[in-house]
């Protein structure tokens, strides 16, 4: 891997420039065909490409190690549990959390939200008060707390956000004058690649006494997290958008609020005494984790942490955001297409729709060129809304990609001008 | 003796790669109807109507009807907006069954499901799809069989209202 800035003036500048053809070799489906062509693969806002380091890890447990966890007294399930620990403060680790007891493991996101929601917001949050969105969510931090907010008497309440899809804090700061008590905002639109100010916003919400959850689903494979300087209550992520397995998450939240919760699921593992009468329940954060969790794939995720923390935030950022400004300009040269979303802080996310086309009729003649791209409202239709259309199409990069493949988007974008005008 | 099975491609094991044809999908006379869509609009005597959505991609269209007092569909009208297939798929419905009775429509839209779902469909279900034919390459699509199926589950709805 080379260095960018080692020559010249800028000598003191070392951001790494990472080794792309390198690391496309680390992951083996990028090496796969689709309808003939080499596969470009640009839907990884949805889910990210498996690093060998991942996959072997999994076969390798799998064939070699494997055994339940925190309840065998033989070697290898304490192995396995000693493994998954690891991961545990592997995760504390990346985003800076105090306690390794503080991280949660959960199915995902949609999870961990439910979990805080269920969890905390039930026990919480009372009539009358009022929780605050911003206009820009996956439908996965917006449901649960609609629901939450319908059964307990709550007030939702939004953030608008500006035709570049920035959120207006000015608008955020009047909503929190008016007893809010919980603010959960996402730290990237999944749809439009906005980064959010969330360092402003938690300060502010606690400013007014309000908790604040951070949806960073779309943020961790991007953007360092330090959960502390940060001072969220909650922060939760997804192991498969940042090149882990499927079907593990992670929910951190403040120590304080894990002993203050009631447990989410109820089951085995979360106890300390079971009678007919009466069970007690363990501390976190084991408490939130009933039944066997998915530990294989738990232990895999750490080398897809190690995977981002050996490549570097800076250098992901640099590359990622060097794609993106190629991919907006040179989508920009294709007739009738229009960016949606053109925040100043954005993450390597490039929604936009084409004149007199459906996204899914682009989607699908891209994938027929090899090129996977998301096409719809992306679980935030009332993203959609805000811009007046029913979906778009939706190119995302990770640290993978490559200029050559914006060139094959572009094309093929041109294929789509073609079949449709 | 039982053994363990072997995954292979095809057969209970991973998928095998289809190969798909674009101009299948794509055909002439589904983009004209795309470019140029028949019966669009509001119709302000329609006296059954509908509104069919496909979540997932967001098609989104309201048919309107007007049926007469011996269930004939006299004038059928439809707007919204939604892909290519969805929407060239409604045209022609609009088309198709204009002047048919509701018992008529529903045997037309049962072998146009049938045509883009069923395997082995024979030579008879398909001549009964008529011009519906034209979308026969959807089937090759199948996450695009929904589009074009939308128009003619909102038609059965729509005549329930009647």
């Amino acid at each position: 891997m080379g260095e960018r800035g080692t020559q010249g003036d800028d000598s003191m500048l070392t951001t790494q420039v990472l080794d792309v053809e390198r690391i496309r070799a680390e992951f083996p489906m990028l090496s796969s065909r689709m309808n003939g062509h080499p596969l470009v693969y640009l839907d990884n806002a949805a889910t990210t490409q498996k690093p060998r380091a991942v996959i072997d890890r999994l076969v390798h447990f799998y064939e070699k190690e494997y055994a339940t966890v925190r309840r065998g007294v033989y070697t290898f399930s304490q192995d396995s549990t000693r493994e998954c620990d690891l991961v545990r403060e592997k995760c504390r680790e990346f985003l800076n959390a105090a306690k390794s007891s503080e991280i949660i493991f959960t199915r995902g996101t949609t999870e961990a939200i439910n979990l805080v929601v269920s969890a905390f917001g039930r026990k919480f949050l009372k009539k009358g008060d009022t929780v605050i969105l911003s206009t820009i969510e996956h439908h996965s931090n917006l449901v649960p707390w609609q629901q939450l907010c319908e059964e307990k008497g709550l007030t939702l309440k939004v953030i608008p956000v500006d035709d570049r899809g920035e959120l207006l804090l000015e608008e955020y700061k009047k909503l929190l004058s008016a007893r809010a008590s919980m603010v959960a905002v996402t730290h990237v639109s999944n749809a439009l690649g906005t980064v959010n100010p969330i360092g402003e916003i938690v300060k502010l919400a606690h400013e007014a006494g309000a908790w604040v959850l951070i949806d960073g689903a779309q943020g961790a494979p991007h953007l360092e997290v330090d959960v502390r300087a940060l001072d969220c209550d909650f922060y939760c992520f997804s192991g498969h958008k940042i090149y882990g397995p499927t079907g593990v998450g992670v929910l951190y939240a403040k120590e304080k609020h894990l002993e203050a919760m009631d447990p989410y699921h109820f089951g085995g593992d979360m106890i300390e005494t079971v009678t007919f009468e009466k069970t007690t329940f363990t501390k976190p954060p084991h408490k939130f984790e009933a039944g066997t969790p998915p530990f294989a794939e738990i232990i895999a995720l750490g080398p897809a942490i190690d995977t981002i923390e050996t490549l570097g935030f800076e250098s992901i950022a640099a590359h990622e955001q060097e794609l993106l400004e190629y991919a907006a300009r040179r989508l920009r040269e294709v007739p009738g297409l229009r960016l949606i979303g053109e925040a100043k802080e954005k993450a390597s996310v490039i929604s936009f729709v084409m004149e007199g086309t459906h996204p899914h009729d682009i989607g699908t003649v891209l994938d027929q060129e090899g090129i996977a791209i998301r096409a719809g409202h992306h679980c935030a239709q009332p993203t959609m809304r805000r811009f007046g259309v029913a979906a778009t199409a939706r190119a995302s990069f990770a640290f993978y990609n490559t200029k050559e493949e914006v060139d094959k988007l572009v094309s093929g974008l041109y294929k789509v001008v073609e079949i449709f005008r | 003796m039982t053994t363990m099975p072997t995954p292979k491609p095809g057969a209970g094991g991973w998928p095998e790669p289809v190969e798909v044809k674009l101009d299948d999908l794509y055909q002439e006379v589904i983009l004209d109807h795309n470019r140029r869509p028949r019966n669009y609009g509001k119709l302000p005597e329609a006296n059954a109507y509908s509104h069919g959505v496909n979540p997932l991609c967001g098609d989104d269209y309201h048919l309107y009807l007007l049926v007469d007092e011996k269930g004939i569909i006299q004038k059928v009208r439809f707007e919204g907006q939604g892909c290519a297939i969805s929407k060239s798929s409604a045209s022609i419905m609009t088309t198709v069954v204009e002047g048919k009775s509701a018992g008529e429509a529903e045997t037309l839209k049962e072998a146009f499901i049938g045509l883009l779902t069923k395997e082995g469909v024979s030579e008879a279900e398909r001549s009964r799809a008529g011009r519906l034919k034209v979308f026969e390459g959807v089937k090759q699509f199948p996450i695009r069989v929904k589009c074009a199926t939308l128009a003619w589950h909102a038609l059965e709805d729509a005549l329930k209202t009647k």
